[in-house]
C-alpha cells in the first residue's frame, strides 16, 4: 500500500515536472496578428499583414533557450486603402517582386521579470538587415501561449518609401509594429 | 427707420465673402485631388482639404448663429413673390449644404479609415467605424451634394447679377458695399 502511494506521488511529481517543462511550439495563425500603425500627415493609419508564418519554441521554464522566427508575406498587406496597397508593392516601397518577404529572427531571449521578456534579433526587409529588440509579454495556460509584442521600425533604415516618399513630413519614418502570436503546446 | 436696415452687417458681409472664396477654392481642390495618383503631394492636399473643410463647417455654424441673431434686410418691394420664395429657399438650402457637405466629408474619412485631425493637431472623433462600402456611399453623397451646391451657387450668382444689371434694385450692393459708393 505504501509503495502504491509512493508510486502515485512520484507519478504526480513527474506530471507536474512535465507541465512545468511544457514547450509552446505549434503556431496558431487564426489567432495571431501582425498589425502596424503609420502616421500620414500626423494622422495614425492602421494596417496589417494577413499572411505570416511563425516558427517558435518557448518553454516558460527556460525562456533564454527560446527560439523564434517570423516571416511576413508582404503581398498580404492591408495598408489602409486599395490605393496604398498597390503603391507599397512598388519599387519605391517594398519592391515585392524582388523582396516578397520580411522577417524577424530572434538570436536570444532575455527574461525581464514577471511575464515580460525581450527578444533580441534581426529584422530583414527589402534586402537590408538591422538589429532589433522586440519586447513582449507571454500569457500561457499549459495549452496555449499568447505572445504580445511591439516595436518601432524606422522605414528608411530599410529604404521603404524612397524618392518623394522619403519625406518623413508626409509619412513618418517611425512605424509601430504590433505582434500577437499564439502557439499551442507541443 | 435706421439708415442701415437695408444692408447686411459688416460681419455678415465678411463671412459671406470669406466663405465664398474658401468654398470655390475647396470645390476646385476637391475636383482636382480625387484624380491624382497616390503621392506625398496627394496626401498633403487631402489633409489641407479636410482642414479647410472643418474650418468652413465652423464658419458656417458661426454664420448661422449670426444670421439667427441678425435679420437680413428685406427684399425690395418691387420683387415678385415667386422670386422672394425662390431666394429664401436657395438661401436655406445653401446653409443646409454648407453644413451637410463637411459632415459627409468627415464621416466619409472615418468610414475610409482616415481620421480627420484639424491642422494635424486637433483630432475629430471617428463617428463611424471603418467600412469600405459605407465609405464609397458617403463619397458619392459628398460629391452629389457638392454638385448640388455648385448648381445653387450658379443660380445665386446669376440672380445677384440679374438684380444688379437688369433690375437695378441695389440687391447686390447690399452684399458688395463698394458698389454703393458709385
Amino acid at each position: 500500500m505504501k509503495r502504491h502511494i509512493l508510486a502515485a506521488a512520484l507519478l504526480g511529481l513527474g506530471l507536474a515536472t512535465q507541465a512545468g517543462a511544457v514547450e509552446y511550439a505549434r503556431f496558431q495563425p487564426e489567432q495571431s496578428r501582425v498589425e502596424f500603425t503609420s502616421k500620414q500627415m500626423g494622422v495614425a493609419v492602421d494596417g496589417r499583414f494577413r499572411k505570416f508564418d511563425v516558427q517558435l519554441a518557448f518553454d516558460p521554464a527556460k525562456p533564454t533557450a527560446a527560439s523564434a522566427r517570423i516571416d511576413i508575406a508582404l503581398a498580404s498587406i492591408d495598408a489602409g486603402s486599395k490605393d496604398a496597397d498597390d503603391e507599397v508593392a512598388g519599387k519605391q516601397w517594398f519592391d515585392l517582386k524582388a523582396f516578397p518577404t520580411a522577417s524577424f529572427v530572434a538570436t536570444g531571449v532575455k527574461a525581464l521579470g514577471g511575464d515580460r521578456y525581450e527578444a533580441v534579433g534581426k529584422i530583414s526587409i527589402k534586402g537590408r538587415t538591422q538589429d532589433a529588440v522586440l519586447p513582449f509579454t507571454v500569457k500561457h495556460d499549459g495549452r496555449l501561449a499568447t505572445f504580445d509584442g511591439s516595436l518601432v521600425v524606422k522605414r528608411l533604415d530599410f529604404a521603404v518609401g524612397e524618392g518623394a516618399w522619403a519625406d518623413v513630413g508626409t509619412v513618418a519614418n517611425e512605424v509601430q509594429v504590433k505582434f500577437r502570436i499564439v502557439a499551442a503546446a507541443r | 427707420m435706421t439708415p442701415d436696415n437695408d444692408r447686411y452687417t459688416h460681419t455678415a458681409v465678411a463671412l459671406h465673402w470669406l466663405m465664398a472664396v474658401l468654398l470655390v477654392g475647396l470645390f476646385a481642390v476637391g475636383l482636382y485631388m480625387t484624380g491624382l495618383k497616390l503621392s506625398p503631394q496627394k496626401l498633403q492636399i487631402y489633409s489641407w482639404h479636410k482642414w479647410a473643410g472643418v474650418t468652413l463647417f465652423l464658419l458656417a455654424l458661426a454664420r448661422l448663429a449670426w444670421r439667427l441673431g441678425h435679420r437680413p434686410p428685406a427684399p425690395p418691394a418691387t420683387m415678385p413673390r415667386w422670386q422672394h420664395v425662390a431666394a429664401e429657399g436657395t438661401h436655406h438650402l445653401l446653409y443646409v449644404l454648407m453644413l451637410a457637405i463637411p459632415l459627409t466629408g468627415w464621416l466619409m474619412s472615418s468610414a475610409k479609415g482616415f481620421q480627420t485631425v484639424w491642422f494635424g493637431v486637433l483630432p475629430l472623433p471617428d463617428l463611424l467605424a471603418k467600412d469600405e462600402a459605407l465609405g464609397e456611399l458617403l463619397a458619392g453623397a459628398h460629391k452629389a451634394l457638392n454638385l448640388g451646391l455648385a448648381a445653387l451657387v450658379l443660380g445665386h450668382v446669376g440672380a445677384a447679377l440679374k438684380h444688379h444689371f437688369i433690375d437695378r434694385d441695389g440687391v447686390l450692393a447690399r452684399m458688395l458695399p463698394f458698389l454703393r459708393s458709385h
